[in-house]
């Protein structure tokens, strides 16, 4: 080939390339705009307030359209029907009936991420202090306690699974308590000092008590926790983010088992006997669920529809019997307010 | 950065004094597209797996580690096939090439196996690629003018490494969570590079060529004395030689300025790496590639000391980053500017492959071996002892490739 007929060649590569990926991307953004505009209207439900007054279900709603991300409330009576939206927008949202607490990410060149606590009109109340990339947040149930877990991936290259977490708690009124990874870690009676072990998914139990994922050498524990002692004791192994019941008698999480990397089935650990509970959903579930009632658990589970990433509730029996069924379309991140503060404080 | 052409892009071949080659030039070019579109998918494959396909990132970064290993073989397979067909532009070509059909995949990919063959394609083509393409650069430049000529393609591989993530993250503000948008134009880069390579990257027939080295003998001459001291220090010094990851890592553990700027602690690094990568290669090409690529390493050393520190600041912190690529700087591209003076032309690209396997699969071994450290006793504590080890080898290393300058 001659050099003229070379550079022809890779004019007619380079036209192909641009043109094509310009087309792609243009195509794209059209199609964006298009379904925007064609996505169906969301129902919507009543007042914020009278919504708010009965036992309900905060979350993420991820239906299309203009309220993409905002946080919304449907009434426990009627979890499928029409949403109310509130002003705020999370990308995981945690509630209790006089707080909530929302992480955003503002995503760019550098994404930065917020952790915030907002009042009862869903107005900020303060920033949490947050480093990395949060990734669980959790309110104890009379809504003094906050919880953030952020996650500060390794450089993966040759370095198996190294990730290193941060996990505060805070007092809502603004004392920091501290980094869980400070506090001292017991396995079978020996402290751990292992200076991989990590601490993540937290659950409050009220007063002093919480749960937690605690990690080293690439084992998992359920443990228990006392933020005035500042140590927490590992109950039983392969549990991940923990979920108290509203009983304060069990533990929903995830389970690694022998599954493959980066799979997980839902339990239930019963803290009177120590029984385990395998449950109905067999969808490998990357979520600290909440509970609905006694009896069941909510979950978010991902789902990819026409290009676009979105996702649903879904709801299961505590039990193990039973099937896991849909609680609301385009949802995530839910979190039960069963009623007013009374109710707030377990034993 | 100063560089000229002079020579004819037609044959490219031989380089006149002074110049680095428009072959090296034009490696550099489709090196430089090659990674844009890599670096577009993978500074967005955390994103894309959490986000879209739903997966812990943690799952994905434990089966990263694996890839190495096999890449690092298949280096030696793509330096051997280099070298005994004498074609090592078309061994080339098929690694950019099955990195290329890699992207264009990923629209199809959706699941963690289809994502997770997907990205080994990726790796196994740049494993393949990478020899043949040092051997070209070798062969097509003035042997006195070696680390400047890996300097130049090493810097322009750089800047594609920079902007790779802004095109993708223009791209994601500009069509929101449409990774496939990015699938696309990342294939459009890869697709050019692919071009410019198989167009006009001139197709240097190597020794081998006439030689038809068989596997026996290849491995012969990789094993003779004058090489067999520089594999050996390179391995050594690659043992010690701690994986940017936990660097990263033990910064973010002490100072929040880290913590924040976690994801873009890399570019420190590149940026210096990238200032350097010319000016270091010539410094080699003056004083000796052996005292360069030792002296590196003394880099390494004052990094593992401000690592181990207790504490840190954005001063400390900065200082390690460039330290770190003034170390790449002067080890990625005078590593190979060594060997391939040292091996006969017949397995030159051999020589390349087996030097940065050796450096690659040491390197690996070091990561096990620190985490293992880290796990037991902590960031600090390790890093003051790979700084001991580090410091006692240097010495060592240097006395093992007192014979590696060859006289100028």
């Amino acid at each position: 080939m001659s050099a003229r007929v070379r550079a022809a060649v890779l004019a007619a590569v380079l036209i192909m390339a641009l043109t094509g990926a310009a087309g792609y991307v243009w195509k794209v953004r059209a199609d964006q705009a298009a379904s925007l505009a064609a996505a169906p209207a969301v129902a919507r439900g009543g007042d914020l307030a009278t919504v708010r007054a009965a036992p309900h279900l905060v979350f993420r709603s991820t239906a299309l359209g203009r309220e993409y991300g905002r946080v919304a409330v449907v009434p426990l009576s009627d979890p499928g029907g029409a949403r109310t939206f509130t002003p705020a927008t999370c990308e995981r949202v945690h509630a209790t009936a006089v707080d909530a607490i929302c992480l955003s990410a503002d995503r760019g060149l550098v994404t930065t991420y917020q952790a915030r606590l907002l009042g009862t009109d869903w107005a900020p109340v303060r920033d949490l202090p947050l480093t990395g990339i949060p990734s669980r947040a959790r309110l104890s149930r009379d809504g003094a306690l906050a919880a953030t877990t952020t996650f500060v991936f390794g450089d993966s290259y040759a370095n198996p699974g190294q990730f290193s977490t941060r996990t505060v708690v805070t007092r809502t009124g603004g004392e920091v308590i501290g980094d869980l990874e400070k506090f001292r870690l017991v396995v079978d009676g020996r402290t751990i000092t292992a200076a991989d072990r990590n601490l993540w998914g937290v659950t409050f139990a009220g007063g002093d008590t919480f749960y937690a994922t605690a990690a080293s050498g690439g084992k998992t524990w359920l443990v228990r926790g006392s933020l005035s002692a500042r140590t927490v004791t590992a109950l039983r192994g392969d549990v991940e983010c923990p979920s108290l019941s509203p009983d304060g008698t069990r533990i929903a999480f995830k389970k690694h088992g022998d599954l493959p990397a980066g799979r997980w089935r839902l339990a239930v650990h019963d803290l009177r006997t120590g029984a385990e509970t395998l449950l109905a959903e067999t969808r490998s579930v990357d979520d600290q669920v909440e509970w609905l009632d006694d009896g069941t658990i909510v979950y978010g589970l991902p789902r990819q529809a026409s290009g676009t990433a979105s996702s649903d509730v879904w709801k299961v029996p505590a039990d193990g019997a039973g099937a896991p069924e849909l609680l609301i379309r385009d949802a995530w991140s839910p979190a039960v307010v069963r009623t007013a503060l009374a109710e707030g404080n377990h034993p | 950065m100063y560089v000229t052409i002079r020579d004819r892009p037609a044959d490219g071949a031989g380089a006149t004094a002074g110049k680095v080659s428009a072959t090296v030039l034009l490696l550099g070019t489709v090196s430089l597209l090659t990674d844009v579109s890599s670096e577009m998918v993978a500074s967005v494959l955390p994103l894309y797996l959490t986000a879209a396909v739903g997966l812990n990132p943690v799952a994905f970064g434990f089966l990263d580690g694996m890839y190495q290993g096999v890449s690092a073989f298949l280096r030696i397979a793509g330096g051997y096939a280099g070298d005994r067909g004498g074609q090592p532009k078309w061994v080339a070509v098929v690694g950019y090439g099955a990195s290329a059909i890699s992207r264009i995949a990923m629209l199809a990919a959706t699941g963690f196996a289809a994502i997770t063959a997907v990205v080994t394609a990726d790796r196994l083509g740049k494993g393949l690629r990478t020899a043949p393409r040092d051997a070209l650069i070798a062969e097509a430049s003035d042997p006195a003018m070696l680390g400047r000529a890996f300097g130049v393609h090493r810097a322009l591989d750089t800047v594609g490494a920079a902007l790779g993530p802004l095109v993708a993250f223009a791209l994601l503000w500009s069509v929101p969570g449409s990774y496939d948008s990015i699938f696309v134009v990342s294939f459009a880069f890869a697709v050019v590079g692919l071009a410019v390579l198989v167009l006009f990257v001139p197709n240097l027939r190597t020794a081998g060529a006439t030689a038809r080295i068989g596997l026996r003998n290849a491995v012969r001459e990789i094993g003779r004395r004058g090489l067999r001291g520089p594999l050996l220090a390179a391995g050594m010094l690659g043992l010690l030689t701690v994986g940017d990851g936990f660097l990263y890592l033990t910064l973010q553990d002490r100072d929040d300025f880290a913590a924040v700027w976690f994801p873009l602690l890399y570019v420190g690094t590149n940026v210096a790496y990238l200032a350097l990568a010319v000016p270091l290669g010539r410094l080699a090409d003056r004083v000796g590639r052996a005292r360069v690529l030792v002296a590196g390493h003394v880099a390494l050393v004052v990094c593992y000391l401000l690592g181990a520190f207790p504490s840190g600041g954005i001063g400390s912190t900065v200082t390690v980053l460039l330290l770190l690529g003034v170390f790449y700087a002067a080890t990625d591209g005078v590593l190979p500017a060594l060997i391939s003076r040292l091996a006969p032309a017949r397995a030159r690209g051999s020589a390349i492959a087996a030097a940065q396997t050796v450096v690659a699969l040491a390197r690996f071994a070091s990561s096990l071996l620190f985490g293992l450290l880290w796990s037991v006793g902590g960031p600090a504590s390790s890093l003051l002892l790979f700084a001991a080890l580090l410091t006692a080898a240097i010495p060592v290393a240097a006395w093992m490739l007192r014979g590696a300058e060859v006289a100028r």
